[in-house]
């Protein structure tokens, strides 16, 4: 079995802001080097928690409580912030959930694309141009001349992400934190963006936790999947596993809830409310 | 685009110029107090003063006046100066550079020591040294220029006399100014033992005038780059191992920096305000000195011209301002 990419363990984590509730409770989490893991759940499910704890931008108001986060076999919790701030942006990267805010107004595209490969490989400037110009055209922009010298506001809400992608896989990266980065895509855009990602992770063998709410997206991109309620681990496997043959009554609740394009009629059924009260007798709320 | 949009601010501009005009003009007019009564001699002949009146054109109907003024303006004539017996438009040019040279220095005194509180506060937020920054510059904020200039002159002119007291210059310095200039002109000359003499006594009024601003541009500077801060691409940039330093200058302040400009521009036409009591507390050879002298002496071409002045300078300002705030945010260049 090849070494973990990434494992995090017992994770537990409190938000002060809420009088100490739980919104981690005993995570485990594994993702092997150039897998593809969804992480799932239900806002408020502790997914984004996880993946700012990873990145180290927790807000303040979350207290990390125990367990850890290994990365390359070394706890990225008790890292010294200078080593933390050598691996974050080189060995690990993010794709922002909104295109629209996760670019700088009032800088050019190029530069922004560019500041990574300064910031990080130390590359000059005219080496860095040169490349940031090959990355757009590896995730599929046309005239990446005239985009290299746009202004955000001067692309489309799929554009920004293409450009932020090549920004993420730019310093080619061990592992790739996607933060919902299709929620705020049209349907249509969604589909060719995930294809981009699955392309561009296989081409870097990237190892990519895929944070997002929605099962479709899981089946069509993610190699395996973490299913959070409440901060609680309910359900995990490769995806296959966990898709067809599901175990929990919360995860054949939230199949049924998916439409079901063969059977327009059938599916978004609500998960009732019994396996609602279930799970959190399972858990040990209210 | 951009030149369309400048024409129509100066379509604006003489169009606001011209209220400006008509308001002083009648306002001058209604308010009691007579330009005649202050210039002519103790006991003088009523057929004196209706000389007197008729040669300053005072006799005629309160339209007809505003009309011979106005076309006299329109071709550069103020008319002449009921208390000071000059040309309008002389006095007005030989005294408007060194209220500039006060109002501009001020202007860039006030951005620099605003900017960078606004920036110290923004590095040093969620430490003691931000509710310190806040409360010190949340008081600041209360004091008008006028009151600076009396602390200033108390602490930098007389507990320890620093800067002189008054004037623009040493006037037993020798130079000949081509321009009236002071403050550019002798640096360009390299006649830094002048420009020394002239800064030194312009730090004080300068730094009057220019405090009150700067509190202002750092209350709503520091707001709009903590804004600025919380946002993904700066979060990113973080990411990417920016220095904190460079995430403020670099990737927050563009952004922020908007409002404060905005802000700046309409601030900036108080600080010009301001020059007439701080140029009379400093005796500096401005024309805010000069409209209190005016004002006294109801010399009403002087006022009419030094209003007009005043508007000018105002309607300069703002439109610079717009177009500053254009060429540092690219999404209102390209519409």
């Amino acid at each position: 079995m090849t070494e973990n990419l990434l494992t995090v363990a017992n994770l537990s984590a409190v938000s002060d802001r809420e009088d100490g509730v739980p919104v981690l409770r005993d995570v485990d989490l594994t993702l092997r080097p150039g897998e593809v893991r969804g992480l799932v759940g239900e806002s408020g499910a502790g997914k984004s928690t996880i993946a700012k704890a990873i990145l180290g931008i927790l807000p303040r108001t979350v207290r990390i409580t125990g367990g850890r986060i290994d990365f390359k076999g070394r706890d990225l919790l008790v890292m010294k912030p200078r080593d933390l701030r050598n691996i974050m942006g080189s060995e690990i990267a993010l794709i922002p959930q909104d295109p629209q805010t996760a670019l700088n107004p009032a800088r050019r595209i190029g530069f922004q694309l560019a500041d990574g490969l300064r910031l990080k490989r130390g590359m000059s400037a005219k080496i860095a141009e040169a490349r940031a110009l090959q990355l757009l055209a590896d995730v599929q922009i046309r005239d990446p001349d005239r985009i290299m010298k746009s202004y955000p506001h001067q692309l489309s809400g799929g554009m920004r992400q293409r450009v932020l992608i090549a920004a993420a896989f730019a310093v080619d990266p061990q592992l790739v934190v996607a933060d919902e980065p299709t929620t705020a895509l049209d349907v249509t855009v969604q589909k060719e963006i995930l294809r981009l990602i699955r392309r561009m992770q296989e081409a870097h063998g990237t190892g990519v936790l895929f944070v997002t709410h929605d099962l479709g997206i899981v089946a069509q991109i993610c190699d395996s999947v973490t299913l959070l309620y409440a901060g609680k681990v309910i359900e995990e496997g490769p995806v296959r596993d966990v898709l067809e043959t599901p175990q929990h009554n919360y995860t054949k609740a939230l199949i049924a809830a998916g439409p079901r394009y063969d059977r327009p009629d059938a599916g978004l059924e609500p998960v009732p409310e019994a396996v609602f009260r279930e799970l959190r007798q399972e858990i040990g709320i209210d | 685009m951009i030149a369309v949009s400048i024409l129509n601010r100066l379509i604006m501009a003489a169009v606001t110029l011209f209220g400006v005009a008509v308001i002083v003009f009648v306002l001058l007019r209604v308010v009691p107090g007579d330009p005649i009564a202050m210039m002519i001699a103790p006991g003088a002949s009523p057929a004196d003063i209706a000389a007197l009146r008729a040669k300053y054109g005072l006799d005629l109907s309160l339209t007809a006046q505003f009309g011979v003024w106005i076309e006299a303006v329109l071709i550069g004539d103020f008319g002449t100066s009921i208390s000071l017996r000059r040309d309008v438009l002389e006095l007005l040019l030989s005294r408007l550079p060194a209220t500039l040279e006060l109002a501009f220095a001020a202007l860039i005194v006030a951005m620099l020591i605003g900017g960078t509180v606004a920036v110290i506060g923004t590095l040093f937020r969620r430490t003691s040294l931000e509710p310190a920054i806040d409360t010190t510059n949340g008081v600041l904020l209360a004091v008008p220029d006028f009151v600076w200039a009396l602390a200033l002159v108390l602490m930098l002119g007389v507990f320890i006399p620093v800067f002189p007291l008054s004037g623009r210059i040493d006037p037993t310095l020798s130079i000949d100014f081509v321009t009236p200039f002071y403050l550019l002109e002798s640096l360009v000359r390299f006649r830094f033992d002048v420009f020394f003499d002239v800064a030194a006594h312009i730090v004080m009024p300068v730094l009057a005038l220019a405090l009150p601003l700067a509190t202002v541009i750092t209350r709503i500077l520091k707001e709009t780059l903590l804004e600025a801060m919380v946002q993904d691409y700066v979060l990113l940039a973080r990411l990417k191992g920016m220095s904190e330093t460079r995430l403020v200058l670099q990737e927050a302040l563009r952004n922020a920096v908007g409002p404060a400009l905005s802000l700046t521009g309409v601030q900036f036409t108080f600080l010009v305000g301001g020059t007439v009591i701080v140029e009379r507390i400093f005796a500096y050879p401005g024309i805010g000195n000069m409209a209190i002298d005016a004002v006294i002496n109801r010399d009403l071409p002087l006022i009419q011209g030094l209003v007009l002045v005043f508007g000018s300078i105002f309607i300069v300002i703002n439109l610079a301002v717009d177009l500053l705030a254009a060429a540092l945010n690219p999404r209102l260049c390209h519409g």
